[in-house]
């Protein structure tokens, strides 16, 4: 039974140590609030500021399966809209010639530590058309906002 | 009912044999994580498997494990439900081993998923016609039934009721493993499985693979721990292999014969048992051959029937000719095109009509091995902390245990 | 509808008519788009045009004549890809196909045919029984879709289909477009161009095949008696793959 005591007490020790790195970054007390991009165009979302941040996922996800499964569309929430809005350049995303959802998102969530995995399929990239609106990119870069991969596989 | 009169000992397990034993498989188990995080990290594109042949290794062994581990609770089975008492002694290990080999079956299969991240999702999204939705209930339902029966053996308190247990966890177990078969059973467009028998077929398969595995179980760990184990109860086993061999061989006699008889089957037939190449071969040389007829040589010559080698190096082949067969039904049946033009020559870019070639990866290896490695560190360490072996497996201490449960048992209002 | 800016086929205008119907509120949504273009329509409470959902009054079907030149399936499978995104890998045996040309030939007559094959878009789809999560899923208008949001990529629907018309997505995707969301570890497979159906458009491998002057290929509702397929599947004797099965494919074909 000795030994049954020692595995158990290293389990809770693992544990402590993985926790407690896990803690410590919080701990310190340096990490900025997040900051999110102004929308790209459009003053105002389809619901509240607070809504929407509490909310956007339970919309999304409750459409997407209204869109998909049923066939329903152009209903009020849609991720194409939210890209047409917020979608920004970033330099460190095809050397900030397209617009793009992800360091919209990225700026909460990385915050709150939740990943999402929209983008594994999804393209966070406006392109001409996503939304209900045109997306014209902002001045100085070019028309077409996506390179054309061709390729759906390409790496 | 029947007092379990055997003392139950946790095995020492503190030599460096052990810690090498045990250490070995943990790289192992570890080993097949590293190769499901490759898998999914660069995608299926670095296993064999391909768009044609969509399930592969992994499955091979998946299957494998899940079939074996409903078949070696069948020593419990016949302990309990069929009142054979020599068995009895053993049934801990055996409900033990069950859960350790599911377990690994399910790891091998889930990590394989090319969205394991999405486990959550099988768990709570379920699809009702779908056979392997009930599979997910059936396996879930597995480890709490056997778990209960095996806290049910362990605990005197409780014995009394083991023998309920038992019976539903067998009858569970014959559930499970008709399920696992008619994942295959139920897929009509493709004629390697359409095929009725599969299920029958892999209840014997899954009997003759699960004694296999617990045979080799209990002469390595009786003879690691110095421990008596007694011809008896080995001998027993040994008649049970053959004839649960015997019976793997029947089915598979009986699925290749009626398939033989309807002419839609021709082809695939002609493909697994005249010229299909490494299927051809995996079913002749290796299943039939090294994993049935040479095994039941074996067990049945005196010489070497009578040994404990014998009986291991019989018990090694029935698995390696299940890991073949399972292998012939699963990529064989699969590499054999698709009769989407029956009678017509095709062709595409998609290779139809073509014999799909297919390699196992090495990460898909690896990560089949794992499997067989995660439910041996479980055996291994569960025999350490739990009183699941049975000090004595000698004969003396059969026929003992066996005479008083009869004793007992005759006695009225027991 | 400003959708389809195709010569007049007859193809191409009866299936237009077949989607006036159902279609009307979908053409007012579009119109107003195309009214303004470049600019910022999109405010607050603006009652958005909705269209659905897909009810079983409709079921979408195909009509593929196989006696046609064999080169017009390359327009119709490059059509496909460039719509969808699919295609331009180096991995033959694992780089997605959603819609193939297949070449059969009788060995005792020698009488060959070429024809294309994608989703056939059962009525009794066998990937949708066997998924477990429901991934694989059947609109009501009978269009049989992937689920990718929850597909866990097990690849039971792929044993399952009698026609290999799915694929497994093995590597890393990018370039997706916007209204087809693809990803690694999911199983994906022909959609009917539902996105196009659901504005009114014919699916693109239609379009391209019937711009390319051809009339190989007949798109339209088989529930009603005067759309166009309907009346050439009562016409002529068509025939489904492997309709002994009893999976009841909406893809017909002629000449096979
Ligand atoms: S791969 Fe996806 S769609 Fe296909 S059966 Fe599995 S979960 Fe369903």
């Amino acid at each position: 039974m000795r030994s049954a005591t020692k595995f158990l007490s290293l389990v809770v020790l693992g544990f402590a140590i993985l926790t407690g790195g896990l803690a410590s970054p919080a701990n310190a007390g340096e990490v900025p609030r997040p900051n999110p991009a102004k929308a790209f165009k459009g003053t105002e979302c389809v619901e509240p500021v607070d809504v929407m941040r509490r909310e956007h996922m339970n919309f999304l996800k409750h459409q997407r399966d209204e869109t998909l499964r049923e066939g329903i569309r152009g209903q009020k929430y849609s991720l194409n809209q939210c890209i047409d809005c917020h979608a920004v350049t970033s330099p460190d995303i095809m050397g900030g010639k397209v617009r793009t959802l992800k360091p919209f998102c990225a700026e909460c969530h990385n915050y709150a530590a939740v990943s999402i995995d929209c983008f594994q399929c999804h393209t966070g990239a406006a392109v001409p058309g996503i939304g209900q609106t045109t997306s014209p990119l902002p001045n100085g870069h070019p028309a077409v906002a996506v390179p054309a991969t061709e390729g759906g596989t390409a790496q | 009912m029947a007092l379990d009169t055997t003392v139950y000992k946790e095995i020492e397990g503190t030599g460096a044999d052990y810690y090498a034993l045990v250490g070995w498989l943990a790289v192992f188990a570890a080993a097949g994580l590293g190769a499901s995080y490759y898998m999914e990290h660069y995608g299926h594109v670095v296993t064999g498997m391909t768009n044609a042949i969509v399930w592969g290794t992994p499955h091979v062994f998946a299957v494998f494990l899940i079939v074996a581990a409903s078949g070696v609770l069948n020593v419990s089975s016949i302990s309990s439900v069929f009142s054979k008492h020599h068995y009895k002694p053993m049934a801990r290990l055996s409900a033990l081993t069950a859960l350790a080999l599911l377990a690994g079956g399910l790891m091998v299969l889930v990590l394989d998923l090319g969205r394991p991240d999405r486990l959550i999702v099988a768990m709570t999204k379920y699809n009702f016609k779908s056979i392997f939705a009930w599979n997910i209930y059936l396996y879930t339902g597995f480890f709490v039934i056997v778990l209960i029966y095996l806290w049910m053996m362990m605990e005197r308190r409780f014995a009394p009721h083991s023998k309920k247990a038992g019976l539903l966890a067998f009858v569970w177990r014959l559930a499970l493993t008709t399920g696992t078969g008619s994942i295959f059973g139920f897929l009509v467009a493709r004629p390697g499985y359409d095929a009725a028998i599969m299920a029958p077929m892999f209840i014997a398969m899954s009997f003759a693979f699960g004694l296999a595995i617990f045979i080799l179980l209990v002469t390595v760990t009786y003879k690691a721990s110095e421990r008596p184990l007694g011809d008896l109860i080995l001998f027993k086993m040994r008649n049970l292999l053959g004839v649960f061999i015997a019976a793997v061989l029947y089915f598979t006699a009986a699925m290749h014969l009626t398939n033989l008889y309807a002419a839609e089957h021709m082809g695939v037939e002609r493909f697994i048992l005249m010229d299909g190449g490494i299927y051809t071969f995996l079913f002749w040389v290796v299943q039939i051959g090294i994993g049935s007829v040479f095994p039941l040589a074996l067990l049945f010559n005196p010489a070497t029937g009578r040994t404990c080698q014998g009986i291991s190096i019989a018990s090694m082949m029935v698995i390696v000719g299940g890991l073949a067969q399972l292998y012939v039904i699963i990529v064989g049946g699969q590499a054999f095109p698709l009769q989407m033009f029956p009678g017509m020559e095709v062709s595409s870019s998609f290779f139809d009509g073509q014999v799909h070639g297919y390699a196992p990866s090495l990460p898909e290896v690896v990560l089949g091995l794992s499997g067989i490695a995660t439910a041996l560190l479980i055996v291994a360490v569960a025999v350490k902390y739990l009183p699941l072996l049975p000090v004595s497996l000698s004969d003396a201490h059969i026929r003992i245990s066996r005479s008083l449960d009869h004793h007992i048992e005759d006695a009225p209002f027991s | 509808m400003s959708t389809n800016n195709l010569n007049t086929q007859q193809t191409v205008d009866a299936a237009k008519r077949d989607f006036l119907k159902a279609g009307a509120k979908a053409t007012a949504a579009v119109a107003v788009v195309t009214l303004a273009p470049g600019v910022t329509l999109y405010s607050v409470g603006a009652k958005a045009a909705v269209t659905g959902p897909a009810t079983s009054e409709r079921r979408w079907g195909m009509l593929i004549d196989a006696t046609a030149p064999e080169d017009i399936w390359d327009i119709a499978v490059d059509a496909c890809k460039t719509e969808q995104g699919w295609g331009g890998g180096n991995n033959p045996a694992t780089d997605p196909q959603w819609i193939r040309k297949v070449s059969v030939k009788d060995p005792k007559t020698g009488a060959k045919a070429t024809l294309p094959v994608m989703c056939q878009h059962c009525e009794n789809p066998p990937c949708v029984d066997v998924c477990p999560t429901g991934a694989s899923m059947q609109r009501a208008d009978g269009i049989v879709l992937v689920d990718k949001h929850i597909c866990i990529g097990c690849r039971y629907c792929m044993m399952a289909c009698p026609y290999a018309c799915r694929s497994f997505v093995h590597e890393n995707v990018t370039g997706q477009k916007p209204h087809m969301p693809r990803g690694k570890g999911t199983v994906e497979s022909c959609t009917l161009c539902v996105h196009r159906i659901d504005k009114g458009q014919l699916p693109a491998c239609v379009e391209a095949v019937t711009t390319a002057g051809s009339d190989a290929m007949l798109f339209g509702d088989l529930n009603d008696p005067n759309s166009d397929i309907s009346r050439a599947v009562s016409k002529y004797v068509t025939q489904r793959i492997r309709q002994d099965l009893g999976v009841e494919p909406s893809v017909h074909y002629r000449g096979i």
